[in-house]
Order: structure tokens, then C-alpha cells, then sequence
């Protein structure tokens, strides 16, 4: 990523906190599968169990928000190590990948959680 | 010991060959034994760089069968697979030729990373006194003892992927000075090793550390920087 030295070693920060959040989020998340698919799995199965829970919708939305730090700062790594992308494209790219996380999962968290 | 080895070591600049060798194998023969057979008895052309032979000095490092070593603490037995061996310079580094490379960017990291010690007391005051069981001193036990031999930075993969990078060297010469209570930088060093290319770029892949001759370990040394820098507040500057 670019910026000064500081916003460099923030956002390394911001990766591994989010990373630990991400560490909880998924461990909750493989639990809620294994127990959910005991006796098939449905749409309506889900949503009976989702839709206006305001628990799942605040522990998903929390999965979201990691999710869209995390992933976008550890593919600038990539791309800047791998790539050899250096400047706005590195930051342009990451950025609106983030987005698409960002927007893409609290829509899929609005459309199971609000009734 | 009395068969021959067949020795691969590498002729040119960055643009070469490998050239292959026949070497006597001796009892307790190094690798640098070997390398300086061949620039005495067979090519007195063959470029390399060595001074102490006894694992002082740190200039005899060079890729031994795709693996930075000193040759001259490596002996032979450990490391010819059926009789051959593969010389080369160091990773990372520009070959000045066959085997010698060019560390001035190695060092120049180092005073990027402000690796010269800076004090605050002149002769006239009395002698600092650095308690042996303190923290500080001793999360640098190993740490101070580098010599700067490059094996760690000829291994690094992040320095081969993102050539700013400071390398495991200079952030581990930091990590002593930042430990160092006599030393009046420490929050300019602390700036110097943060971010992309400094401290913030180790993947903890610990290659330097497996590699050190010494067995110091340099990821631990970034680890502490991290650790360290989450705790301080940089300038925001550019």
C-alpha cells in the first residue's frame, strides 16, 4: 500500500486485528454449518433461523466489516510482491475490491437477517 | 577419500555459466577448500572472497548447492550429494564476478535502518551501566552477536520480491539499537524500520532465520520491531 511510513504500519496493524476477529468469525461460522446441515438444509431452514435475528445479523455484519480490511490489505501484498504493482493502481484496485466485499456481503446479511 | 568431486562453480557477472571443476576429495575438506584448489591449481582467473577461514569474518558466504552458507565453516561431507557440488554468489546481490557479489547495498540498508549506535555522554561522564538480566539486554543476546556475513539476506524471499526491502540484517542491527539504553535515536530508528519496507514487509517466513550460521534469529528481531512500533506513535509524515 502507499502513504507515509505510519499509514503503513497501520494498516499492518489493522490486518492482524482483523485477522483475529477473523480467526473467531470463522470458527463461529464452521460451527453454525455443522450445525445446521444435521438434517438436510434448506433455504427456508436458514432464513427461519436468520430472519429477524438481530444476532446473527450483527455477529455476519461484524464477519463482513474483517473481512473487507483484511482481505484488500494483504492483496496489495500480493500485488506489489508478485505482481511488481506499485502506487494508485495498487491502491485504486484494493480499495475497490474492498467495496465489492464490503457491499456484496451486508447485502447478502440485509437479505437473510431483515424480514 | 581419494575419488574426485565434480564441482559446478558459477563464471561470469550476472550474465554466465556454471563451469564444472575436478576436485581432489580430501579428509575435512570445506567448501572453501575446494574453491581455493580451483583458483590455485586449475583457473587462477576464478574470483571469490574470503579472509578469516575460521567463521569471523563473515565474507566467504556464497550459494553452496542452492543454499547460502560460509564455506568456510561447511565442510564438504555435509553438503556434496554423490560427489558434486554447485557453487555460486549470493542471492539478492549484484555479482561483481563468478563468485564475489557486490554487498553495497547490504551495508547502505544498514544505515538506512540508522544501524550506527548514537550516545548521549561524552568521556568525561561516568560509564553506563546495562544491568545483564534486564529485558532489554537480553531480547539482544543473539542478536548483537551478527557479523554480517549476508546469508540471511541471500535468502530472504521478501528482499527478492520487493528489493527496498531493509532485509533481516538491518532489521535485526535496529532491533539491538532499539534494545540499547544508551542509544539517544531510538524513536528516528523506530520511523527508519517502520512500513513496506521495513519491518512491516516480513512474512515471518523465517528462511533467515533457518539459514543464520550463527543461529540468530532475525524473524524474532522483526517480530519485536512490530511488536514495538504497534505501541509507538510515528510521525505521520511522507
Amino acid at each position: 500500500m502507499n502513504g507515509s511510513v505510519a499509514t503503513q504500519a497501520r494498516l499492518w496493524l489493522w490486518q492482524r486485528v482483523s485477522a483475529m476477529v477473523l480467526g473467531v468469525c470463522v470458527l463461529v461460522h464452521l460451527a453454525v454449518i455443522i450445525h445446521a446441515v444435521r438434517g438436510g438444509l434448506s433455504a427456508a431452514e436458514i432464513l427461519a433461523r436468520t430472519q429477524g435475528s438481530w444476532a446473527f445479523g450483527a455477529f455476519y455484519t461484524v464477519f463482513v466489516l474483517a473481512a473487507a480490511v483484511h482481505a484488500p490489505i494483504g492483496l496489495a501484498r500480493i500485488a506489489e510482491e508478485w505482481l511488481g504493482w506499485r502506487g494508485l493502481k495498487v491502491t485504486v484496485a484494493t480499495h475497490l475490491f474492498g467495496l465489492l466485499l464490503l457491499v456484496t456481503g451486508l447485502r447478502a446479511v440485509y437479505g437473510v437477517v431483515v424480514p | 577419500m581419494t575419488s574426485n568431486l565434480k564441482v559446478k562453480v558459477w563464471r561470469g557477472r550476472e550474465e554466465g555459466d556454471f563451469a564444472t571443476y575436478e576436485v581432489p576429495r580430501l579428509e575435512s575438506q570445506t567448501v572453501l577448500d575446494v574453491v581455493t584448489y580451483i583458483q590455485r591449481r586449475v583457473d587462477p582467473s576464478l574470483s571469490y572472497r574470503y579472509a578469516c577461514r575460521v567463521g569471523m569474518c563473515g565474507s566467504c558466504a556464497m550459494t553452496v548447492n542452492g543454499v547460502a552458507r560460509w564455506t568456510c565453516r561447511t565442510h564438504v561431507s555435509k553438503v556434496a550429494k554423490d560427489g558434486r557440488l554447485e557453487i555460486a554468489p549470493l542471492s539478492n546481490l549484484p555479482v561483481v564476478k563468478d563468485l564475489v557479489t557486490d554487498m553495497s547495498e547490504f551495508f547502505d540498508k544498514w544505515a538506512r535502518a540508522l544501524g550506527r549506535f548514537k550516545g548521549g555522554t561524552s568521556r568525561k561522564d561516568d560509564f553506563a551501566r546495562v544491568k545483564p538480566e534486564s529485558l532489554e539486554r537480553r531480547a539482544v543476546d543473539a542478536g548483537i552477536e551478527c557479523i554480517g556475513c549476508g546469508a540471511c539476506y541471500a535468502s530472504c524471499d521478501v528482499v527478492s520480491w520487493r528489493p527496498e526491502y531493509l532485509g533481516p540484517a538491518a532489521l535485526n542491527r535496529a532491533w539491538t539499537l532499539v534494545n540499547d539504553v544508551r542509544d539517544t535515536q531510538r524513536q528516528e530508528r523506530l520511523g527508519a524500520v517502520a512500513g513496506d519496507a521495513g519491518c512491516h514487509a516480513c512474512h515471518t517466513l523465517a528462511t533467515c532465520t533457518e539459514r543464520c550460521p550463527k543461529q540468530l534469529a532475525p524473524t524474532a528481531g522483526i517480530a519485536g520491531l512490530k511488536r514495538l512500533l504497534a505501541r509507538t506513535k510515528l510521525e505521520a509524515e511522507a
